[in-house]
């Protein structure tokens, strides 16, 4: 087989290239218009099931840049049996995450031990303001309902995954 | 335009350069060029105080620091499973890799071992950070010689690895995969045989740009014989990685070292170049992204079955104890010093970064080198900022 | 000129002045459109700018609308009325080449006696601009560049007359007409279908005459000048704004000028490729501009793929190439043409 020069086998794949981009498309996405669907786990941003949350501050204490910020209050909650005495729980006033200073590493979601906090996939909540990027609890349950469904695992996997 | 080739010419190019250190005593007023802090070729914030006599550099030393962030400091505060989300931000393109030897560091102090499936997973996203990261290098390096192409091909092509990369662990760039005693989660469904896909392709990256770039006739005129490191001096300078495997010292602590990884368990061969210079650290680095897409398809097939966790207390309190845990990372190799004093985070961690012994070595290398050779070294001993400064 | 209505002196001198202005600036256009954002794009698997009208062809506007818009910043150690200056240098060289060539029978602003040596010579004024720029600058990256540049473009300045030289010996004449015509008119050994366009015969000339102006332009594997990765932008460092923008299309205008100028010394100028057909019929003044654009846009095609493509030289291996491969080749390249000129 005769060697070709390095020179020309360059010049030759480049214009392979073009040619593949011309005859079956760039690599690239025309991002506003179309979009590429993330993974499923992809840590887009994290959601909130306000009535799953007991005010157990376990996320915001194990946040290893502390951007979680959760207020809450006790109150008196009917008995679950008639008669019984009325139960004490805990009322949620406020759950801000602040995606400005979070890292996206996922330790609230687990440690989470009532299943309130999920990743979801979204990715397009930028802001122009960094303040903006504060999120409550109204703006992270708005995002429960693009949580997927958690994915099948690979073969050989041995736990059925939590969430 | 000749191509040299041969070792008698190499050895005539070292002792110029050696020439050119002596020179330095009786040297007349040159020019001082700053390469850096912001300059295209630092990827980053490295500084590189030039003193040139034309077009040639008589003396050289890189001054690092501009993005120290104090990691070392911050791991102190943090409990041991916070560190791990720290640690991925040090050697940014090979994230993953940040996390294992200190995992393994704090395992060995809790003297915990993580089951076989989880230490087969680790070593394959081990190994696809190590391709994400050096198929970047193999583009970068095209940018610093002036060819254009070769890094969109990385781009592109990297992008494949990212997206398996964040399909199993749920971030591109930052995976936080890692456990104390094993990993977050099992792989999903269809990983498998997209990863043997991708490989495929990382394979035709390889060679594509074999032939893009590492055949070109100009490029080979523009590497061989620069920037030669002696063994000896690699070695004494303590480099690592393929920046001391391209000066034809054969150590993969991959191979060396007996770690709870998978990496004894597959056929693989770790590839070293006797000539020293720029072209042979690269080809060195283009070798090991073949070899990593081999060790990726052999752990895919005999990938075990069963828990990917072992048993850990809920709340970790790592015995009191000093642990040191190093391994090959795309980079060089990166290792961990963790000191527990047995409370939820560790009292002192001292983390070792390849780039900052790499780039050490600069001074020494890129004395008697011309202007546009001083990129291509700093390009092929492969430094990233946040490796150096962590 | 042999058209329909008299124009007076005046009128003609307007003409002119505005045709080299189109002639100038449409072809930096359109390389700047075809290659720089669409072919490169697509060998990079991308494709480039698509928001700015269709397919993004209206994105070079957008661009020049950019630069104008920018301040105009001059380093305050520059020398300020050189450092002004330099980008006007550069830009009035190519409007110096294209004076030169003709597009048609009669379609030519001036047609010299001795065309290819005033091409060849104006060429080199765009060095001085460089100097300037380098020197001016007060900055160190472009002073390396704007030396690096002088050194270069001197070195290439010889193999590039040298390769012409087997030209002006085969069409024996130093007009551009007259080579036009030497081609159209020829015939390879005797056969005389496409005429003789010197590619052919002389294509070791061919090969010297593209790897010099490759070199002249500051094209890629001869970047060094503006090499991005080592001195930031080279002499272009400190411009910015409108005077950036002039270098810029000054890039692509002297890329399209030096291809027109190889199109019609090698591949037969405005003529088309056919010996049976009449060349000075008057509507070959309109013919010969677009065959000449199409020969010029293919021939720059080349130096741009190149430019994608490779990686670049270092100065001194540059320098190492020019004198001592592409100096004696164009030499040996002279003496073959002028035996087999004497032999038939």
């Amino acid at each position: 087989m005769a060697k070709l020069p390095g020179v020309i086998k360059g010049l030759g794949v480049t214009l392979g290239t073009m040619g593949r981009t011309i005859t079956k498309g760039a690599n690239t996405v025309q991002y506003p218009r179309e979009k590429e669907a993330p993974p499923l786990r992809a840590r887009g941003v994290i959601a909130l099931r306000e009535e799953n949350c007991t005010v157990c501050m376990l996320c915001a204490r194990s946040c290893p840049d502390w951007c979680i910020y959760i207020e809450g209050h006790k109150e008196k909650a009917p008995p679950r049996r008639p008669g019984g005495k009325p139960r004490t729980v805990s009322a949620l006033d406020r759950f801000d995450i602040d995606y400005a200073l979070c890292m996206y590493c996922g330790i609230c979601v687990e440690v989470c031990p009532f299943d309130a906090l999920f990743w979801s996939p979204e990715y397009e909540y930028s802001e122009p303001k960094i303040a903006d990027l504060l999120h409550d609890k109204d703006k992270l349950g708005e995002w429960m309902e693009t949580v997927p469904e958690y994915p099948e695992l690979e073969v050989g996997a041995d736990k059925k995954g939590k969430k | 335009m000749t191509v040299i080739t041969d070792r008698e010419q190499l050895r005539y190019i070292a002792g110029q350069a050696a020439d050119a250190r002596v020179n330095v005593e009786i040297e007349t007023e040159g020019m001082t060029l700053n390469i850096g802090p912001q300059h295209p070729a630092t990827h980053g914030t490295l500084r590189i105080v030039t003193r040139l006599d034309g077009e040639q550099v008589v003396w050289a030393e890189p001054v690092a620091g501009y993005m120290h962030r104090g990691y070392e400091k911050l791991c102190e505060v943090r409990t041991f499973p916070q560190v791990t989300t720290l640690v991925n931000r040090i050697d940014w393109l090979g994230s993953f890799a940040n996390e294992v030897p200190f995992i393994l560091a704090t395992e060995k102090l809790m003297e915990v071992e993580a089951p076989p499936r989880a230490q087969h997973i680790r070593t394959i996203l081990f190994e696809l950070s190590r391709i994400a990261n050096l198929s970047l290098f193999l583009g970068d390096l095209g940018v610093q010689l002036g060819a254009l192409t070769p890094v969109f091909y990385a781009f592109r092509d990297r992008e494949y690895v990212l997206n398996l990369i964040e399909g199993a662990t749920g971030g591109r760039f930052h995976p936080n995969f890692d456990r104390i005693g094993g990993l977050k989660d099992d792989l999903p469904k269809g990983w498998i045989d997209e990863t043997k896909a991708v490989m495929k392709k990382m394979r035709r990256f390889c060679d594509e740009m074999d032939d893009l770039l590492f055949g070109n006739e100009i490029y080979q005129a523009r590497t061989r014989g620069i920037g030669v490191i002696p063994t000896e001096v690699a070695l004494s300078y303590g480099l690592s990685g393929a920046n001391l495997r391209g000066s034809g010292v054969d150590w993969d602590l991959r191979r060396d070292q007996p770690l709870p990884m998978a990496w004894d368990k597959c056929d693989w061969k770790v590839w070293t170049h006797t000539d020293g210079d720029v072209f042979a650290r690269v080809w060195v680095r283009l070798q090991e992204t073949r070899e990593a897409t081999k060790i990726v398809d052999q752990l895919l097939d005999s990938l075990p079955s069963g828990p990917i966790m072992a048993k850990v207390p809920r709340i970790i309190k790592v015995p009191e104890g000093e642990a040191w845990v190093s391994t090959e990372n795309p980079l060089g190799e990166m290792g961990y010093y963790v000191v527990s004093r047995g409370e939820t985070g560790p009292f002192r961690v001292k983390i070792r970064t390849a780039s900052f012994n790499n780039i050490s070595v600069a001074s020494w290398v890129l004395r008697g080198v011309y202007v546009p050779d001083v990129i291509a070294i700093l390009a092929s001993l492969y430094f990233i900022l946040g490796d150096i400064d962590r | 000129m042999t058209l329909a209505v008299d124009i007076p002196y005046w009128g003609q001198s307007l003409l002119r002045v505005v045709g080299v202005l189109v002639v100038v600036l449409l072809p930096a256009g359109t390389l700047v459109y075809l290659y720089l954002f669409k072919m490169m794009s697509f060998m990079q698997s991308r494709l480039g700018p698509m928001e700015a009208g269709p397919y993004g062809t209206l994105q070079l506007f957008a661009e020049v609308g950019k630069f104008i818009q920018k301040e105009d910043i001059s380093p305050r150690g520059a020398d300020l009325r050189i450092f002004r200056m330099a980008p006007y240098v550069v830009v009035l060289t190519v409007f110096l080449i294209y004076v030169a060539i003709p597009f048609g029978p009669d379609a030519v602003f001036a047609d010299f006696e001795v065309g290819v040596f005033y091409v060849l010579a104006v060429s080199s004024i765009s060095v001085l601009g460089v100097l300037m720029a380098g020197w001016a600058s007060a900055n160190k990256y472009s002073l390396i560049g704007g030396l690096r540049a002088a050194g270069q473009l001197i070195a290439y300045e010889l193999p590039m007359v040298l390769a012409v030289l087997g030209v002006v010996i085969q069409a024996e004449t130093m007009n551009m007409q007259g080579i036009v015509a030497a081609q159209s008119g020829g015939a390879i050994v005797g056969i005389d279908l496409i005429g003789n366009p010197f590619i052919i015969t002389q294509f070791v000339g061919f090969l010297i005459f593209m790897i010099a102006i490759q070199a002249e332009l500051t094209q890629t594997p001869f970047d060094m000048p503006i090499a991005e990765s080592e001195l930031v932008a080279g002499y272009m460092t400190e411009y910015s704004g409108l005077r950036f923008l002039l270098f810029f299309i000054g890039e692509f205008a002297a890329a399209g000028a030096f291809a027109a100028v190889a199109a019609t010394l090698f591949l037969g100028g405005w003529a088309l490729p056919a010996s049976w057909f009449d060349q000075t019929q008057d509507f070959m003044n309109v013919i010969g501009p677009l065959v000449l654009f199409g020969k010029m846009v293919l021939l720059a095609g080349i130096i741009f793929w190149v430019r994608f493509t490779y990686p670049r030289f270092r100065e001194d291996q540059l320098q190492r190439f020019a004198w001592k491969v592409l100096i004696p080749l164009s030499l040996a390249n002279i003496m073959v043409t002028g035996v087999f000129k004497v032999a038939f």
